[in-house]
């Protein structure tokens, strides 16, 4: 029982991760790797509690939906502004995307902190909309809502517009050669923008989802920006693979909470200090798969190859 | 011939900056036909095409297709009037399958379904006899197999006039048959094609005509049946240019470098270097002729150390020969071991006997310089790294054909650059800019160099301006071996002669030069043998006082060996 | 998606620019700094409800109001400078180290664990110890990831970020060892302090200011400078006058863990006397905007990280004036990288008005492109 508990617990917390990842994958498809994810997923959760603050009243459902598109809303202008900066004004990925975690996060603690406890009382309401049809669950079963089956929809279908269609084949192309798809006629610069900006919002949507619907708590924002830097990691973690990350991000759910489950678990007692160093098996996870990867130099598992470069067709 | 006309361009020109790439050309090409477009490299063969494909517009001039005037301002517009080129470097995305590659950019309302494009791909390649499995990966595949897929790819989007830019320079003679095969299925088929080359067995062999360029002009056009290689490469080489280029009798030629059976495949498997032997000699100019992309640029970087052979012989004899030996030896230990193997003599040439004689005496011997080397060094240079080279005493100048990209740092000023080279020197941890700073005066001074100052970064500087900065420095080390890869190459004639003449300075200095370049004039006028490298292989190695332009032109082209010139 | 619609032409094209008077690059930043704090005036009209000129005098009253706000503006500036300066090495040779954070705790941790676990040692010794170990953490953190890269060419950026969790769960670790209670905030410890020197910040003070110019001379004027930069802009001159890549890498690397590892000694030594998993506070990311705006040059990245420390503490000044929340200082220095990041653009390309004739002269160089990368790939 308390094994199912933590595994169902932690199939929902990795759909925080598994929402982070795919949006990143989009992002890094066409070559640009956001590493303003964590700022972004910030916003995401930031955009949903300020419309229901504006929104109190309204009836359960319509508030969770409200908050989702407010969400996408919010996430989709993050991905603007990056791709302004990245792709128009050809700046250095890393450093704006750091920029943006820094202002996503600013941003977010101020919509945050803001919020008076009668606001923080306005959404919770709402919660019980966002964790149907199992609300009322006494396990992790409770996390199990709409939110979770809306991560996994669209981390498949990601997975199959990449693989099976055409304007997946276009980004994928983008990402690996823009001179060729270029050359072919490919709008580079919009399927950049486009990624981007659809990639960003579905990481916005897990910070919504972590906020709103898996902690339930304005203060939830303060850890977000760990979990946004581990759906980076498991962007390499899946390599690059939508559909395999929702397998990858149940994992990293698991690594995630093993600290503070697994001792109970067991029945044993490892000290309290034993949970840091569980709580860094994500990382090492993700250092070793990043090693093995480049180690065995296998194509297909490789980042896009122009991941982090700026496209300028007259480059010489 | 009652054939239809299918492309034709009338009076077409294009200058790039103060450069004509072409001047006036006509072109005609009719439909079930393949016209070979023949010319030496920077004729503007690639341009011309490169504006039917819409990759260039034209400053003047118009272009029919099926004799309506057409505007073809990108790829897509191309495309559109039925036009594919297949360009020497392709376009295709490694990591995809080559059917992926084949329907990248199509944007039809169709339903995407890759199993549709497959079969497609299949019955093209049926049609044509192509070999081809569509579900491959680029990255799996061989260059003949990436060209295959960049010809569907044309033909998939419906192209009927196709153009090849040098289809066979990546290909082994039998891929190359089996492409022109399938290329002459095509033309049954009604297509027009187009191929450009250089090489004459192929335009014998292939096509219905000929169009000569030269020098971004229009020769002529010729019906191959009509022709024969010796017309063909008169009329694409022209008469010879006097250059009055300064060329003086070798002086103390000795062997240099002497590299035997030298053999060298690239990354993608091809054999880039195939046997390949000669020798550079002191005091001479030893020219590298060939189309390029002959393996030129390899066989420089294996001699430099930047590329590892696989097979043959690197040899230096570092000149030693009547040199004192305290030039190079300091303890009496070494010189007494050395002098036992019988390897000193007196400037007389009487050798030198230690057994009966003092310490003090050996000493005084050696340091006033009466004891000298009586043969070179022989050293190994295959598979050291260029600081390995450096590090046994080997002063071998590079100049890279890639100024900017390997030879200097672009970025950095030209007392920077200077240091390159020379930074190690001293035993300091820090670097003296000091001698790079009067060295830096010194060539911008003696080479003319147009420049604010010596602390502008190189990649401000014009063309001529950057290889005089980098032969300058290449020189300054005083080289015994001094190898240019095309230092004239996007030069005007002043610094051209400028090169020209630093290079012939070195040679009277007794050094030996190695000067790889395209323009046979100059081949013809500034080096004393030229080599002939063709598809990696040696095709001849000839007196540059004596033979031909036609007859470099030939051995530049000849695939078969068997007749080989005779090696000087 | 958009791709297939008809292909739509900006009236201008853009060019890469081949130089740049000083002046003008100077003044697009001055000016993408001024708009920048034109935009967070007109934000402070609606959050705090103040004039801008409140608002920017405020900013200065918070950052160099009183004595003691110059010190603490002083002390939060080296210490961002020192972190600055250790990944500068690194990112001249293209090397994306996102790991400062990291590599900084470990050597604050490491110098931390010295004072535990040495306690019969004399001050001197304890603190010639922690230094040594603070700069051997920091030299470890920073080489692994060197290494692979080196040998593989593992991704760094993505290796370096992870280090910074590892590093971070060591601490929380140490920190539930060390702390018995299990409150994991161990306090101000009473060894291990570097010499008061007049005021207690100016001995950090000086160190870093002597370590810039430390890494300013490293930079321009040694031998290992100079194969930096050349590794940095091209690899392939690198190996053409013979310099080995890869040990290039892994020693610079070193070179910059360790002073993070000093930079994280220096907290614990000059400052914290503590160890947190907050003691970086995210200094190790700030500090790659301080060197990269400053085209890491270690003279101009003084006035950077000035400038950087500034907005923080002026930005701070303002939270408690008007009473709004503490993440305002965040907010108003993310709007102002932007700014600044974007202008980088205008520095190095220009725009040009497209008239018919030029676009058919454009070649569509594409071509160019993909040669030059397969020329790349070569090597």
């Amino acid at each position: 029982m308390m094994f199912l508990d933590y595994f169902l617990t932690s199939v929902a917390l990795g759909m925080t991760f598994l929402l982070g990842c795919t949006g990143e994958i989009l992002t890094e498809k066409v070559g640009h790797l956001n590493l303003g994810i964590p700022g972004i997923m910030c916003i995401g959760g930031a955009s949903g509690c300020l419309a229901l603050k504006f929104c109190h009243g309204l009836p359960g459902f319509l508030a969770v939906i409200i908050a989702i598109l407010a969400a996408i809303l919010g996430g989709a202008i993050m991905g603007a502004i990056y791709s302004f900066l990245t792709v128009t004004l050809k700046a250095n990925q890393n450093v704006t995307g750091l920029a943006m975690t820094t202002f996503g996060v600013g941003v977010t603690k101020y919509i945050m902190n803001g919020m008076a406890i009668n606001a923080y009382k306005n959404y919770l309401y709402a919660l019980k909309y966002f964790r149907a049809p199992f609300s009322s669950a006494a396990t992790g079963l409770k996390y199990w809502g709409i939110m979770m089956y809306l991560a996994i929809a669209i981390a498949i279908g990601a997975a199959y517009v990449l693989s099976r269609t055409r304007v997946g084949l276009h980004l994928r192309a983008v990402g690996e050669n823009p001179a060729t798809a270029d050359a072919v006629g490919i709008n580079v610069t919009a399927y950049k923008y486009g990624a981007t900006c659809i990639g960003s919002a579905i990481a916005a949507l897990g910070g919504l989802y972590y906020i709103m619907d898996f902690m339930g708590s304005v203060e939830a924002y303060k850890t977000i920006e760990a979990l946004g830097w581990l759906s980076v990691a498991l962007v390499i973690f899946t390599l690059w693979r939508p559909h395999i990350s929702i397998f990858g991000s149940i994992i990293f759910g698991m690594l995630y909470l093993a600290g503070t489950r697994i001792p109970t678990l067991l029945g044993i007692n490892l000290g309290m200090s034993a949970t840091p160093l569980l709580q860094m098996l994500p990382y090492l996870v993700t250092i070793i798969v990043l090693i093995v990867v480049s180690v065995k130099n296998k194509k297909e598992n490789q980042p896009p190859a122009s991941l982090g470069l700026s496209y300028f067709r007259e480059e010489r | 011939m009652a054939k239809k006309i299918a492309l034709e361009m009338k009076g077409v020109t294009k200058t790039f900056g103060s450069v004509v790439a072409n001047s006036n050309v006509d072109l005609t090409v009719y439909r079930g036909e393949i016209l070979a477009v023949l010319g030496e490299n920077g004729c503007g063969k690639t341009t011309l095409m490169n504006m039917i494909a819409g990759i260039y517009y034209p400053d003047a001039g118009n272009i029919f297709i099926d004799g309506q005037e057409v505007n073809i301002t990108s790829p897509a517009d191309a495309f559109a009037h039925g036009i594919g080129m297949i360009h020497q470097h392709f376009k295709l995305v490694d990591l995809f399958t080559a059917a992926e590659n084949i329907i990248l950019g199509n944007s039809s309302d169709e339903r995407y379904s890759i199993t549709k494009v497959i079969e497609e791909v299949k019955r093209i390649a049926d049609k044509y006899g192509f070999r081809i499995d569509p579900k491959k990966k680029i990255y799996d595949m061989s260059v003949s197999e990436k060209q295959t897929v960049e010809i569907i790819k044309v033909l998939y989007r419906g192209a009927d006039i196709l153009i090849l830019d040098e289809p066979s320079a990546v290909l082994t003679p039998q891929e190359t048959d089996r492409l022109f095969e399938v290329l002459r299925k095509m033309r049954e088929d009604g297509k027009s094609i187009i191929i450009i080359t250089h090489k004459l067995h192929e335009v014998l062999s292939i096509s219905d005509r000929v169009t000569i360029l030269r020098k971004g002009e229009h020769i002529g056009t010729v019906n191959t049946a009509e022709t024969n290689a010796e017309a063909l490469t008169e009329m694409m080489v022209g008469r010879k240019v006097r250059l009055n280029i300064d060329r003086p009798l070798p002086q103390n030629v000795r062997d240099r470098l002497v590299v035997k059976n030298l053999s060298m495949t690239d990354a993608e498997g091809i054999k880039v270097l195939d046997n390949v032997s000669f020798t550079a000699r002191s005091g001479e100019i030893l020219g590298i002729a060939g189309i390029a992309g002959s393996g030129q640029r390899e066989l420089l970087e294996a001699v430099a150390g930047l590329k590892q052979p696989e097979v043959g012989e690197i040899i230096f004899n570092r000149p030693k020969k009547n040199l004192p030996v305290s030039f190079y030896h300091k303890t009496l230990k070494e010189v007494v071991a050395l002098a036992a193997e019988g390897k000193f003599h007196y400037e007389d040439g009487t050798p030198v006997d230690f057994t009966d004689m003092s310490r003090a005496q050996i000493r005084a011997l050696v340091n006033g310089g009466k004891v000298l080397f009586n043969e070179d060094d022989v050293m190994d240079l295959r598979d050291k790294t260029p600081l390995q080279i450096r590090e046994v005493g080997v002063r071998l100048s590079f100049v890279p054909e890639d100024r900017l990209g390997m030879g200097l740092v672009g970025n950095m000023d030209i007392v920077d650059n200077m240091m390159l080279r020379s930074y190690r020197k001293s035993n300091t941890a820090f670097v003296d800019r000091k001698r790079p700073s009067a060295l830096a005066d010194k060539v911008v001074r003696e080479l003319e160099v147009v420049t604010p100052s010596t602390h502008t970064s190189v990649r401000r500087l014009s063309g001529g301006n950057v290889q005089k900065v980098l032969v300058g420095r290449e020189i300054a080390a005083a080289p015994s071996v001094l190898m240019a890869a095309y230092p004239v190459r996007g030069l005007d004639i002043n610094s051209s002669y400028t090169i020209y003449n630093l290079l012939t300075e070195q040679k009277k200095n007794g050094v030996a030069v190695v000067f790889v370049g395209e323009d046979l004039d100059v081949l013809l006028e500034l080096c004393d043998r030229i080599m002939v490298i063709c598809a990696g292989k040696i095709t001849g190695i000839v007196d540059g006082r004596t033979v031909t332009k036609e007859e470099v032109g030939l051995l530049m082209t000849k695939t078969d060996i068997s007749d080989e010139k005779e090696v000087l | 998606m958009k791709a297939n619609t008809k292909k739509f032409e900006l009236p201008f094209h853009v060019i890469k620019r081949s130089e740049i008077p000083l002046w003008k690059s100077l003044l697009f930043r001055v000016i993408a700094v001024v708009a920048a704090i034109l935009l967070c005036s007109v934000l402070s009209i609606f959050m705090i409800e103040a004039n801008p000129f409140k608002f920017i005098g405020t900013l200065f009253v918070g950052a160099f109001g009183t004595p003691a706000r110059i010190w603490a503006f002083s002390k939060d500036a080296a210490l961002l400078l020192c972190i600055a300066l250790a990944i500068t090495p690194a990112f001249k040779m293209r090397f994306w180290n996102i790991g400062a954070e990291g590599q900084t705790l470990i050597g604050a941790l490491a110098a931390v664990a010295v004072i535990i676990y040495c306690k019969a040692l004399p001050e001197w010794l304890l603190l010639v110890l922690m230094f040594v170990a603070a700069i051997l953490a920091g030299a470890i953190w920073g080489g692994l990831p060197a290494l692979f890269k080196a040998l593989w060419g593992t991704n760094e950026t993505l290796f370096t970020l992870m280090m910074n969790y590892v590093a971070s769960g060591l601490v929380a670790y140490f920190l539930l060892l060390w702390t018995p209670s299990g409150s994991s905030v161990l306090g101000r410890l009473n060894r291990g302090h570097l010499p008061v020197l007049g005021h207690e910040n100016l001995l950090l003070i000086v160190l870093v200011l002597l370590l810039t110019v430390g890494i300013y001379v490293y930079q321009k004027y040694t031998k290992q400078g100079y194969e930096i930069a050349v590794v940095g802009e091209s690899e392939n001159t690198a190996k053409y006058i013979g310099i080995n890549v890869k040990s290039v890498i892994i020693r610079t690397m070193l070179i910059s863990g360790a002073i993070c590892g000093f930079a994280g000694f220096l907290i614990v030594g000059a400052l914290d006397h503590s160890v947190a998993v907050t003691s970086v506070g995210g200094m190790g990311f700030t500090a790659i905007m301080v060197s990269w705006l400053a085209k890491f040059n270690p003279l101009i990245m003084m006035g950077t990280s000035a400038f950087i420390t500034f907005l923080d503490r002026g930005a701070a000044q303002v939270t408690t004036t008007f009473n709004i929340d503490s993440s305002f200082p965040d907010m108003v220095i993310g709007i102002m990288l932007f700014f600044v990041i974007g202008c980088e653009f205008f520095i190095g390309y220009q725009l040009k008005r497209r008239s018919h004739d030029e676009t058919k002269d454009v070649p569509k160089p594409a071509i160019t492109a993909k040669v030059e990368s397969k020329g790349e790939n070569e090597q």
